[in-house]
């Protein structure tokens, strides 16, 4: 068994707690596990990429360019510029959020359409999922709980961590005001991608 | 924060490492912050029992340890890779002098210079300083090595150093703790020894043969270390590699034969001599330098590696497998169609945050002294930059980026004092300002700044002070009055601490005031003396205060654009019309934006 995650967006979305989260639930599902964070320098707004690797032994902490199981894309950019890294039948899930960058604030470049991105990724892959997360966290009282209702979605495609597995370690990373909320978010991630992989 | 009893965790190196210390009875931790280092000294800081603390700089952390090996306890300073630089002096010291207590460095090295100013293979420094060198290949290792480079520094009176890398430090794999925390009953005592730690030449003339002698030792100690190990495979491929390059090679290479070396100086001669014998072809696969290809090659053995696995920036499984599959040690194959789509999309370069105070002092410094071309109607440049500006290493580093693009030099912790000067003696026709951050100039900028006032140096210095060190996230410093484990200490007041050595033109402005800014910049530059501008605002990161977000008036908005200049990440553009993302935007603690616009579009939001 192997199953590597490459889980993408903008500094200040919760990525790194997202794929922590990941790979605790992995390790807690008796699999070997390594996870690794590509943050650059900036605090916040930088591009921000947490590999995941999931399997009976893990070697390298770093995905192999082309190996992607599940790429998760916070935001569309930054979950397409990592479209090469898909695995042919891999699956990309992609939060329709748009940060545009500097250089496309000040008119210098062009930010892909949401048909670009999806034809982007469709070059190497079949399942490209577009999900409105952002809205949809903001709808549930705090758009901080994008990350767990990415989670929720990614959770759907990992199915040898069952749900009671996935919350326990949620809630290990928050404080208990925070849990409610979140788990929230989560169901509403793994609702999100069920319905969409039954249509 | 890490647990310290918990049989398996996942563990990021750095937190391997801290927790390793401490298992391992470390007693006094120091370190300066620097990516990817940082986290081992916030971790052990959360443990108690030990006293961890962020020292001024690495020199200064790694001779605090070397005071608490000398007194017995076991001791350790944690940098990054340049970091080690600066703490050259203590660490070639300590080599010669030895230890009592077991004294730990950890250089943490970036390939690929994820966050630093440059790219540098620090295994070399076990080679200059002649002290045993280990590197783990993951958390495992780094959590098990610890003891046992504590352990090695005891039996062999030297400093140990620990190697780690961006990739090890800053990933987390599986730890099993095999150990709780023992710490050596023994009474704290100094014994005096003159001959063993005071270096006057007639002492250090008499330890320099016991660092050669203590380099043999290790030598034989290396042949049967268990982290060297040979893990047998196909015997027509031998690998040998260390650290993370470990994980690339088993990786691409799963049948091959390996040769793991957790001490990688000094080597395992005849270690290696076996395994060459016992492969067809021997290759080394590792990150930055052919360390231990060169040193393979000197022993007389045939041997590549750098012929094909580059030598510059992170290696991973991908760029291991291209090179291998160039060398013909793999079939080639083609690469995926998307590669070239996606090469093509807009970069995301870090950016200032929304309400960074150092956002208006780089706009001001970029317009004050006309840094930036302006076109005349033909399309031709009409103006120069009238203002040299050098930099230093911090957050507002990223000043030099477009469109600020307010930053001349940047080269090493400290550096833009002494650059400012040595410009202004040179003589350029320009104004010379040396801008450096709060934690930078605590570092290593008052020496520069002593050296200014000492030879008369006309230049303007600002100080960015944000209170924190930002870029690493946000650690204390002297300046603060926080230690590191969270006590109450007394603060270095910058503005005392400059008027203190001299200058007496200081001054004091809101980060937030562009007028003021623009006010004590321009007086600063038609002044005569030396003269310091302390631009102070708290990070927004650190000190969250978001109220009130500023939004644009559409209608008054004339899109001139101007706003785009500060490069604020909360300002955005829908097909020219700008507007302020006001889930970011800062709002009434920054107003820099609302400031500026020429327009007054800018204004707090509607409820």
């Amino acid at each position: 068994m192997k199953l590597d995650l490459l889980i993408t967006g903008v500094g200040g979305q919760g990525i790194v707690l997202a794929s922590d989260i990941i790979g605790e639930a992995a390790m807690a599902a008796g699999y070997d596990t390594k996870k690794t964070d590509t943050l650059g320098m900036a605090q916040r707004g930088g591009s921000v990429v947490s590999h995941v690797r999931i399997g009976d032994k893990v070697w390298s902490p770093l995905i192999k360019e082309g190996d992607v199981d599940i790429l998760a894309g916070f935001e569309k950019l930054e979950a397409v510029r990592w479209g090469s890294y898909l695995a042919p039948g891999g699956i990309a899930i992609v939060n329709s959020q748009s940060i545009p960058p500097p250089s496309v604030s000040r008119g210098l470049e062009h930010y892909p359409t949401d048909e670009e991105v999806v034809d982007i990724l469709k070059q190497g892959i079949e399942r490209v999922f577009l999900i409105n997360g952002t809205a949809q966290a903001k709808a549930l009282g705090d758009i901080r709980t994008l990350n767990m209702l990415m989670l929720g979605c990614i959770a759907t495609f990992v199915p040898f961590v069952g749900v009671d597995t996935w919350k326990e370690c949620i809630c290990r990373h928050l404080p208990a005001k925070a849990h409610e909320i979140n788990i929230k978010a989560f169901d509403l991630g793994q609702r999100e991608t069920q319905n969409v992989c039954s249509r | 924060m890490v647990s310290t009893t918990e049989t398996a965790r996942l563990l990021s190196g750095n937190e391997a490492m801290a927790l390793g210390a401490y298992h391992a009875g470390v007693k006094v931790a120091a370190a300066y912050p620097g990516t990817p280092s940082t986290e081992i000294l916030e971790t052990l800081a959360g443990f108690g029992d030990t006293h961890a603390e962020w020292s001024t700089n690495e020199k200064v952390a790694l001779e605090v340890a070397l005071g608490a090996a000398y007194a017995g306890v076991r001791a350790l300073a944690s940098m990054k890779q340049v970091g080690l630089n600066v703490a050259l002096d203590p660490f070639m010291a300590a080599a010669i002098t030895g230890v009592k207590g077991g004294l730990v460095v950890i250089s943490c090295d970036d390939p690929g210079i994820h966050s630093s100013q440059g790219e540098q293979d620090n295994r070399h420094l076990a080679r200059l300083a002649k002290v045993p060198m280990l590197e783990p290949s993951d958390s495992q290792e780094a959590y098990d090595l610890m003891a046992v480079a504590f352990d090695l520094s005891e039996r062999f009176d030297t400093p140990a150093l620990l190697r780690s890398s961006t990739r090890i430090s800053h990933s987390k794999s599986v730890v099993r703790i095999g150990h709780t925390r023992t710490v050596s009953d023994a009474p704290v005592h100094f014994q005096h020894d003159v001959h063993k730690y005071v270096m006057l030449p007639v002492n250090a003339r008499l330890r320099r043969p016991l660092v050669e002698e203590r380099l043999v030792r290790l030598a034989e100690l290396a042949e049967t270390f268990p982290f060297n190990k040979i893990f047998p495979g196909d015997s027509s491929l031998g690998i040998v590699t260390s650290g993370v390059a470990y994980q690339y090679a088993r990786e691409v290479f799963p049948d091959a034969s390996f040769l793991k070396l957790g001490m990688t100086f000094p080597l395992p001669q005849d270690l290696i001599r076996q395994f060459a014998a016992q492969v067809k072809r021997l290759i080394v696969i590792e990150e930055l330098d052919p360390f231990l290809q060169e040193s393979i090659r000197t022993m007389g053995l045939k041997v590549t590696g750098k012929e094909f696995i580059p030598r510059i920036g992170e290696l991973n499984p991908g760029i291991v497998e291209a090179a291998a599959r160039k060398a013909g040690l793999l079939p080639p194959a083609e690469s995926p169609a998307v590669a070239a789509t996606v090469a093509n999309l807009p970069k995301r370069p870090p950016l200032l945050c929304p309400g960074c105070p150092h956002t208006g002092i780089f706009f001001v410094l970029s317009t004050i002294g006309q840094r930036h071309k302006i076109l005349d109607a033909q399309g031709k440049s009409v103006k120069e930059s009238k203002l040299v500006i050098t930099g230093d290493i911090g957050c507002y580093t990223l000043g030099a980026l477009p469109p600020l693009d307010a930053m001349d030099t940047t080269a090493c912790m400290g550096a833009s004092i002494g650059q400012a000067l040595g410009m202004v003696k040179a003589g350029v026709a320009s104004k010379v300002m040396a801008v450096i951050g709060d934690s930078t100039f605590l570092h290593s900028g008052i020496t520069g700044l002593v050296n200014g006032v000492y030879n008369n140096g006309r230049l303007v210095l600002l100080i960015l002070d944000n209170s924190t060190t930002a870029m690493t996230g946000h650690q204390d410093h002297p300046g603060t009055g926080v230690s590191a484990q969270g006590q109450t200490t007394r603060a270095v007041r910058l503005e005392d601490l400059v008027r203190g050595i001299g200058i007496a033109d200081v001054k004091v402005v809101d980060a937030f005031d562009l007028k003021a800014l623009r006010t004590a910049v321009r007086i600063a530059l038609e002044s005569d003396e030396l003269s310091v501008i302390i631009v102070r605002g708290d990070c927004s990161v650190r000190v969250p205060r978001r109220e009130g977000p500023r939004a644009i008036d559409a209608e008054k908005c004339n899109e001139c654009g101007v706003c785009f200049m500060l490069g604020c990440p909360a300002i955005l553009s829908n097909e020219g019309e700008a507007y302020i993302d006001s889930a970011v935007c800062v709002g009434k603690g920054c107003t820099v934006c609302q400031q500026l616009c020429p327009q007054q579009a800018i204004a707090e939001a509607a409820p």
